[in-house]
């Protein structure tokens, strides 16, 4: 309440004694709003109106305007939809054999990679909280893959990848864990894990034994080396809030190694962990950019996840009302998933 | 480092301590972790450097002590060529890619720059009506997956008529939401009392946002900027979506689309013009790095 403790300066008292007050308020009010505005604008214009305009969308046959020779305003934001179908994008999306593997898809790579990227990361931050000498200069590199444009590191993993000329194979072969004359094809494989490793003993796995593309946990293991660094900071921090005193008294009562971390730690490091794992969980359902550099989605439709998919029906067929209709769909799944982490894991929360 | 004094072959350390083999093994851990997260980087550069005759017969390390050739400085000018040319600014496109990414990043984070501190300063520091509500609405659209307005946008840029140009890569991200969040906890600490003696000296909110908070908040700011800048000059997805002809594309988008064309069979010029893309960034980072890890503690933003 600013304008009520200040003092008015005498040269506007004198022009308008009786709502100089006010006059000041209504000013300060409007120099707010207007501070505010090309912010909530672009918010409204990019963010809340395409939510209804998609739903709009998703209830089409969308032509692109310049294919309908769309030339006034309305014809250009209505005319596109040369037909009106209700919920039939919906039915249709529902009848996909492809949206459901894409949704089956997206929960493997999220099953598969949260344990092993927050694993890995709390065992990385852990062993750094270790008095250890040189943390910052290990913390720096191990942030390096976060930080770099992910369309780049992404072709240079393509390549590590390569069956031939790749570094992993080449590797493998060196150590003699590889049969040169049977390398494995990582982001061209759409075999299951188990399916392969089965090969290399001679037994046939039935295709529900399968597992996890060989393509998918290629896609994995780049995940987790990209954002190893940036959930160890995270941990990191998490594990610097943990007051010392609390392992001294464990210490006393005779507590140490593992059950200082089981009954400590990872308790009182349970805020870090949940909010980690909705961001993780956020960046999976968003995944794209290099899963595209990789795989385009492929091979097959190993790695499509529903946020490819929805990218393909757009950007490959124009199919705008369908690829609309999916997004919503995918939208509710993210929904209905929030709501149940934040029930199942948030309840397990310590906080304090 | 411990780890080195685990190769000597006594129990007991020159210092005349005991060895720590548990600490030994620590570093052995985060030495493999580290290298592992910077190999990748090592082999991008190394392998532009090389013939595609070291890459097709595996050749590790083709120059001396154990090879006999040169490093191959030719590859970069080669990749530059061999993207294209831009007839429109007469440059080859690699340079266009970079202009185009430079051009929307330091737009792009300057007038983010400028909605946030702005919308940061109304929200914390000025008593407005209904600010509670708009800064709930301003938090929801974080509930929004990039996905779901993905659609609309792409129609919404063809019938404003910025498809394929500058506006669509800029205007869609003037807002962020993360932005004006860090900077409002940070505004937040600034005590009210202070604002109270600048009026008396005479001074007006905008003044006072100018010449006290901002320098106040320098380090606040100089994270939003550099978030910022990492993720825009990041931006692939949309770019892809709204830009149709070569020369409107950024460095991200130009890359993927020579991997795909020729990536295969050009993998040395591939690295080289991925080492263009990455190490500008990287030496970015390292000059700057503190500023990093305050922003991912402060706001935990995944990209």
């Amino acid at each position: 309440m600013t304008s009520q403790v200040t003092p008015v300066p005498l040269s506007a008292t004198r022009w308008r004694a009786p709502s100089a007050r006010r006059w000041r308020r209504v000013q300060e009010i409007g120099l707010g709003y207007l501070l505010l505005a090309p912010a909530l604008i672009v918010l409204v214009v990019f963010d809340f109106f395409p939510i209804f305009f998609g739903a709009f969308i998703s209830t089409c046959d969308w032509k692109p305007a310049a294919a309908i020779g769309a030339e006034t305003v309305l014809e250009r934001w209505l005319g596109p939809c040369v037909k009106f179908v209700g919920f039939d994008n919906y039915v249709r999306a529902f009848n996909d054999p492809q949206m459901w593997q894409s949704l089956l898809v997206t929960a493997t790579y999220a099953l598969i990679s949260i344990p092993i990227q927050l694993g890995l990361a709390l065992f990385f931050a852990y062993l750094l909280f270790q008095n250890v000498r040189g943390k910052e200069i290990f913390r720096v590199v191990f942030f390096l893959p976060y930080i770099t444009s992910s369309v780049a590191s992404a072709a240079v993993w393509s390549f590590l990848y390569n069956p031939d000329k790749g570094l992993i194979n080449n590797f493998l072969i060196t150590i003699g864990v590889m049969n040169p004359e049977k390398v494995w094809k990582w982001l061209g494989e759409p075999t299951g894990i188990f399916t392969l490793m089965a090969r290399g003993t001679g037994v046939t796995l039935p295709e529900w034994l399968g597992g996890p593309s060989l393509a998918l946990l290629a896609v994995i293991f780049y995940t987790t080396w990209v954002f190893l660094g940036y959930d160890m900071t995270l941990f990191l921090a998490g594990l610097g809030n943990i007051p010392g005193e609390l392992y001294d008294a464990a210490k006393v009562d005779g507590a140490s190694g593992w059950k200082l971390f089981r009954h400590i730690t990872f308790p009182l490091l349970s805020p870090t962990t949940f909010f980690i794992l909705i961001i993780t969980v956020i960046g999976i359902f968003k995944a794209f950019n290099h899963i595209y550099v990789m795989t385009q989605g492929g091979p097959g439709n190993a790695t499509t996840t529903t946020s490819i998919y929805i990218f393909q029906q757009l950007y490959q067929y124009n199919r705008y009302g369908y690829s609309a209709a999916l997004s919503f769909i995918l939208f509710i799944v993210i929904l209905a998933l929030t709501i149940i982490q934040n029930r199942v894991a948030g309840s397990r929360v310590v906080y304090d | 480092m411990a780890s080195e004094s685990s190769t000597i072959p006594t129990s007991v350390h020159p210092s005349g301590k005991q060895i720590d083999w548990v600490r030994a093994l620590i570093y052995v851990i985060l030495i493999v972790g580290a290298l592992a997260s910077a190999l990748p980087f090592l082999y991008m550069i190394m392998t532009s450097f090389k013939t595609y005759g070291d890459i097709i017969n595996n050749n590790f390390w083709p120059w001396p002590p154990f090879g006999d050739e040169a490093l191959q400085w030719q590859n970069y000018p080669d990749a530059i060529n061999n993207v294209g040319f831009d007839k429109a600014w007469q440059v080859p496109l690699v340079v266009r890619y970079f202009a185009n990414s430079i051009i929307v990043t330091v737009l792009g984070v300057v007038g983010i720059l400028l909605t946030s501190i702005f919308a940061a300063y109304a929200l914390a520091q000025m008593n407005l009506p209904g600010k509670n509500i708009i800064f709930i609405l301003i938090l929801a659209t974080l509930m929004i997956p990039p996905d779901l307005t993905l659609v609309p946008k792409v129609v919404m840029m063809f019938n404003f008529g910025w498809y394929n140009a500058y506006p669509a890569l800029i205007i869609p991200f003037l807002a962020s939401v993360f932005s004006i969040f860090l900077l409002r906890q940070f505004f937040m600490q600034i005590p009210k009392d202070l604002f109270d003696a600048a009026l008396i000296d005479g001074a007006g909110h905008l003044r006072y946002l100018f010449t006290i908070v901002l320098p106040l908040s320098k380090p606040a700011v100089v994270t939003t900027a550099l978030l910022n800048f990492i993720w825009s000059w990041d931006s692939f997805k949309w770019p892809l979506l709204v830009t149709r002809d070569s020369n409107m594309r950024v460095v991200a988008v130009g890359l993927q689309q020579f991997m795909a064309s020729e990536g295969g069979t050009k993998v040395q010029l591939l690295m080289a013009f991925a080492t263009l893309v990455v190490v500008p960034v990287l030496v970015f980072y390292f000059i700057t790095q503190k500023y990093f890890k305050e922003g991912v503690i402060t706001t935990g933003i995944k990209g």
